[in-house]
């Protein structure tokens, strides 16, 4: 029971992980962005989040309705201002930038909130948990579970059935020929770079809420977003998040094996993944 | 000529330090073919990525309608009716012979470029098409691609299409093919700049042409009056030739 305990538990926390790597997934994967102040955004917003709810008494599914909007400007700003100025063939101007600017956000979150680590009150949502068969599941987590697939449904639907998501496709696979057919890549990215980034203001509320947050965490949630993208195989929204599933499934495991190695098992499954099948397990080969 | 739909004055392009073109003038009228031939290296190639805003040149070096349009970025060539079918086609691997199409349709829609092309318009035209539908672009066969990559520059609903070495790689029965297809697009008022290796393929299905030579335009004429020793002499080297 407890190894099927533990599925669960992994399942529930690779819900968390997937909605990291969602637009980890579209950048990376999609746009061959690599983006290292990922995980630095995610801990952006959260803090933003936290100063909102707290400033303004807000509770966390209206701090989600504001921060979402406001995650995607920041997001639309970010390809505006930087990314657009870095992007092409080679991926590691875009790694550069974005290795500076992590270092810069971390450097203002300290500035603002100092290195104290903060939550978002949930109001009692983060801990009311539901027993079915002798097996707790915290209601948090399966809220969170339920956005991961909503929000991974509705990306790849738009990847494959709206204009805006052919546009992308096709400034993906040849930016130049996009441009030969009439599509402004540089709109498409600024455009999708909102979507990542917004994507990231559901992972911060859940984040903040589950969790404590503080300026240095940054660097695991993009360690998570990277391994499941990777995982899960690159240019796929369902692989990602499948790819989320697996590591949260791996480190569940892991913890229950010894509290100290869930997190390197996670990694291990990565690597292992990595040497046997780098396309990723759904991704072609 | 007058009322050139777009036209080039002394079209200069480089590629760094290294110049690849040198003064090109360049025009062509509604609806007319009108072929560049030359050897590999020649800059024809070069020639229709200038046009069509791949490469940096000054604005006046190219007209469409009088307007200094040189240098505009691609995807704005294409809001003003130049659509191209490049060099090895260049379609978007991943998604399917539809979706490459609907790529098309998409912006054409959102830059407002009307036109006689549509979807179904463009199944009569390559059957083949309709059949292949979902099929990811990649499976297809070479002459096959080609008709996408001919459609997709259809469907932007050009006024002046530039066609680079249509034929190049297919087999002769499927060349047949794709340049049967010709007629039908300058019948819209299309006007075809079609970039050839195969001479005489050239003279057929245009209405005149260029000859270029180390990125200088070497003979013009209207292509059924130009001689085979003139196109030789301009092909491989000699003084500047008008028919």
């Amino acid at each position: 029971m407890q190894w099927f305990d533990a599925l669960i538990q992994g399942i529930l926390l690779g819900g968390m992980y997937a909605q990291y790597a969602l637009g980890m997934a579209l950048m990376f994967g999609v746009m061959k962005i690599v983006n290292v102040s990922h995980g630095d955004l995610v801990i952006l917003l959260s803090l933003v989040g936290i100063s909102l709810a707290s400033t303004l008494g807000l509770g966390p599914f209206t701090v989600m309705a504001a921060l979402v909007p406001l995650a995607a400007v920041l997001g639309w700003l970010l390809q505006k201002a930087v990314l657009n100025r870095v992007v092409g063939e080679d991926p590691l101007p875009s790694l550069i930038a974005t290795f500076g600017l992590s270092l810069a956000l971390q450097n203002l979150m300290l500035q603002i909130w100092s290195a104290n680590s903060r939550s978002l009150p949930g109001g009692g949502i983060e801990s009311r948990s539901i027993q079915i068969g002798g097996i707790h599941i915290g209601l948090l987590p399966v809220i969170v579970l339920v956005f991961a697939v909503a929000l991974t449904w509705g990306l790849d639907l738009m990847l494959k059935r709206t204009r805006f998501g052919r546009a992308l496709r096709a400034a993906a696979s040849d930016v130049e020929a996009a441009s030969m057919t009439g599509i402004n890549p540089r709109a498409v990215y600024a455009a999708a770079t909102a979507i990542a980034v917004g994507i990231l203001g559901f992972a911060a509320v859940f984040q903040s809420l589950r969790s404590t947050v503080a300026p240095a965490d940054g660097g695991a949630q993009l360690i998570y977003a990277f391994e499941a993208v990777i995982i899960g195989g690159m240019g796929s929204v369902w692989g990602a998040f499948l790819g989320a599933m697996v590591l949260g499934v791996a480190q569940a495991i892991g913890f229950r094996i010894d509290p100290g190695f869930g997190v390197l098992a996670g990694h291990i499954v990565f690597l292992l993944v990595l040497a046997t099948r780098p396309q990723g397990l759904f991704g072609r080969a | 000529m007058t009322g050139a739909v777009l036209s080039t004055h002394g079209l200069v392009a480089r590629y760094g330090d290294f110049q690849a073109l040198y003064g090109i003038d360049f025009q062509i009228g509604q609806g007319e073919a009108v072929a560049l031939i030359g050897a590999n290296g020649a800059g024809k190639s070069t020639f229709l990525r200038a046009v069509m805003g791949l490469l940096p040149v000054a604005p006046e070096m190219v007209r469409m309608g009088g307007q200094p349009v040189g240098g505009t970025p691609a995807d704005r060539m294409v809001q003003k009716g130049v659509a191209i079918v490049p060099e090895g086609r260049r379609l978007f691997s991943g998604m399917s012979v539809q979706d490459n199409l609907r790529v098309a349709v998409d912006q054409a829609d959102r830059l407002g470029r009307k036109g006689g092309w549509s979807l179904a318009r463009l199944h009569q035209l390559f059957p083949i098409l309709k059949e292949k539908a979902r099929t990811p672009v990649q499976s297809l066969s070479g002459g096959q691609q080609q008709m996408v990559s001919i459609g997709r520059a259809l469907l932007c609903q050009p006024r002046v299409l530039l066609c680079d070495e249509i034929s190049l790689g297919l087999a002769p029965r499927v060349i047949r093919e794709i340049y049967a297809a010709l007629p039908e697009v300058r019948a819209q008022g299309t006007s075809v700049v079609l970039v050839e290796q195969d001479v005489g393929l050239a003279q057929s299905a245009s209405d005149r042409l260029y000859c270029m030579l180390e990125g200088r335009v070497t003979l013009t004429g209207p292509s059924g009056a130009v001689t085979r020793d003139a196109i030789a002499k301009a092909y491989f080297g000699g003084s500047h030739a008008v028919v």
